[in-house]
């Protein structure tokens, strides 16, 4: 260790921690002052924060905190003070008439933009974020309806669902599988197949069968989806004569229809959301450009 | 002097400092982690918890395989934008069966807590063959292989004995009928009244891929369609103090 170092050392008048390690030594400079006090007061702020909120553990429960704040707590609060803003509104539309809401110029505003956040959140996986749907998940957009397009079948369908085990209120009906049961022979299916296609204008795949397809069709297709084939809403059975179709038009997806059979179900939303967002939700789909005036 | 001038003797021997650094971190550790084990207001004694069925646990074990815990979380934090997504916030005790815990920690998909019921076995089925054709925008993989796998459940017993060692509280009983149970719950025809009389109620007993045979797919979609819907929130008061 050199002399200059330690007389520079003296000169600035700097104490020493008193450590000496192979004889270098080490500087004891004190903290500033304000950031040592800020130190200080976060201490004593940790204490009274452990006191305010839950914290130590005892020997049966932790404490409690003086403020009586807790996780749960707050996320109920939130929710009741949410509820609470929105009860109004959202009792007079559990309460009014259905054919109403479109009516109320503010209703109908809330309805349909709760709906369409309802939508979103529990809908949109099955019948698609805009609405249109998929195979198998009905087109919401258009003015073809299984089970009704008024307000108040939509709200109906959404409360308690389709084919669902939860709500036996539930909308129900069940094609049988033709093929796969063995009701029909696979000829039978074939023709039938062929006469489904002229129903809605196509081209059959193979004409000379759609006469014989024919009278399958009325020996055992129209007692649900009608004789004409324009299906019947009460039991859910599709319209076959418009160009829509839920599982497919072409003569391979009739086929497995016929043969197998479907058997699409909806949750019943009761069990999951509240009246006015049923209704705010079925006013929003009703809005969606299908929907039809009621009886 | 007092003992704190003493330091230098571990800061010259690097194996004491190293066993002296493991005592205070271990000190630190139990002081958090202990009082969780034995406190009453972290451990919540729920209404209408079971152990998962075998055709479920088996659905659970095709869920770890297939990595859906690295997209999917199973726990619905207690915040509003949450519950008003997915419904009640998730309670420690819904999963006191799962070993080890489905929470996740990251979401490229939405949380799956609550998912059981919320759409139809039909959905699921489509979804998990080709999430894109029902879900157009979703970044999931195919998964249309599990109705491929059919499975015996020919282990069945060993799994439900190795989760009994692990604490969850299967009987005798039900050891002894996992395979049965397993096959049953897929089979609508079958006699499942014991099935029931073991689990409970709250049992869905169906065709879940409205196929023949139990395949990974019919598993899958009954752990799906089981998740979250034990609990009956209508009459449960959650303690706010927990």
């Amino acid at each position: 260790m050199s002399d200059k170092k330690d007389t520079k050392r003296d000169d600035l008048d700097y104490e020493t921690t008193g450590h000496s390690w192979d004889g270098i030594e080490e500087y004891n400079k004190p903290l500033p002052r304000w950031w040592l006090m800020v130190f200080y007061a976060t201490i004593i702020w940790g204490v009274g924060y452990t006191i305010a909120y839950p914290a130590w553990p005892g020997v049966r429960s932790a404490t409690a905190g003086l403020l009586g704040w807790s996780t749960r707590g707050a996320v109920a609060e939130e929710i009741s003070a949410q509820e609470a803003k929105l009860a109004p509104i959202n009792e007079q539309l559990a309460s009014v008439e259905l054919t109403s809401i479109a009516s109320d110029p503010e209703l109908n505003g809330y309805a349909q933009n709760a709906g369409a956040a309802v939508f979103r959140t529990w809908c949109a996986q099955c019948h698609g974020s805009g609405a249109a749907g998929a195979k198998g998940y009905p087109n919401l957009l258009d003015d073809d309806w299984l089970w009704g397009g008024s307000i108040e079948d939509i709200h109906t369908t959404i409360t308690h669902g389709i084919r669902n085990e939860d709500d036996p209120d539930a909308r129900y009906s069940e094609m049988p599988a033709f093929g796969r049961d063995g009701l029909l022979e696979r000829e039978q299916i074939a023709a039938v197949s062929n006469y489904v296609m002229t129903l809605s204008g196509e081209e059959p795949q193979d004409a000379s069968l759609v006469e014989e397809g024919a009278t399958v069709f009325a020996d055992n297709c129209a007692a649900c989806h009608g004789e004409d084939g324009t299906g019947d809403r009460m039991q859910g059975a599709p319209n076959l004569t418009d160009a829509i179709w839920l599982y497919g038009g072409d003569y391979a997806t009739i086929h497995e229809t016929v043969t197998n059979a479907r058997f699409g179900v909806m949750p019943n939303w009761n069990a999951r959301l509240s009246e006015a967002e049923i209704r705010a939700v079925a006013t929003y789909v009703h809005g969606l450009g299908g929907g039809e005036a009621s009886e | 002097m007092s003992i704190l001038d003493k330091h230098g003797i571990l800061e010259k021997n690097v194996t004491l400092l190293a066993l002296f650094a493991f005592l205070v971190v271990t000190i630190g550790g139990l002081v958090q982690i202990v009082p969780l084990f034995y406190l009453e207001n972290t451990i919540e004694d729920v209404e209408g918890m079971r152990p998962y069925t075998p055709l479920e646990l088996a659905g659970r074990d095709i869920y770890i395989r297939e990595g859906c815990y690295v997209c999917h979380s199973q726990m619905i934090r207690p915040m509003r934008d949450e519950v008003e997504r997915y419904g009640h916030y998730s309670l420690a005790a819904e999963s006191q069966y799962d070993h080890p815990f489905q929470w996740g920690s990251k979401r490229t998909g939405p949380d799956l807590a609550r998912v059981g019921g919320r759409y139809s076995d039909e959905w699921h089925v489509d979804h998990l063959t080709n999430p894109q054709s029902v879900v157009p925008e979703s970044v999931m993989p195919k998964y249309g292989f599990l109705s491929a796998k059919l499975i015996d459940g020919a282990h069945m017993e060993d799994l439900l004995a190795t989760h009994r060692m692990v604490g969850v509280p299967y009987t005798d009983e039900m050891v002894e009928n996992a395979s049965a149970d397993f096959r049953v719950q897929a089979n609508p025809e079958a006699d499942y009244d014991g099935l029931l009389e073991r689990y409970g109620e709250k049992v869905s007993v169906r065709n879940f891929d409205r196929e023949p045979g139990i395949s990974e797919m019919d598993a899958l979609v009954a752990y799906l369609q089981m998740l979250g819907t034990l609990v009956d929130f209508s009459t449960f008061t959650p303690d706010a103090s927990r």
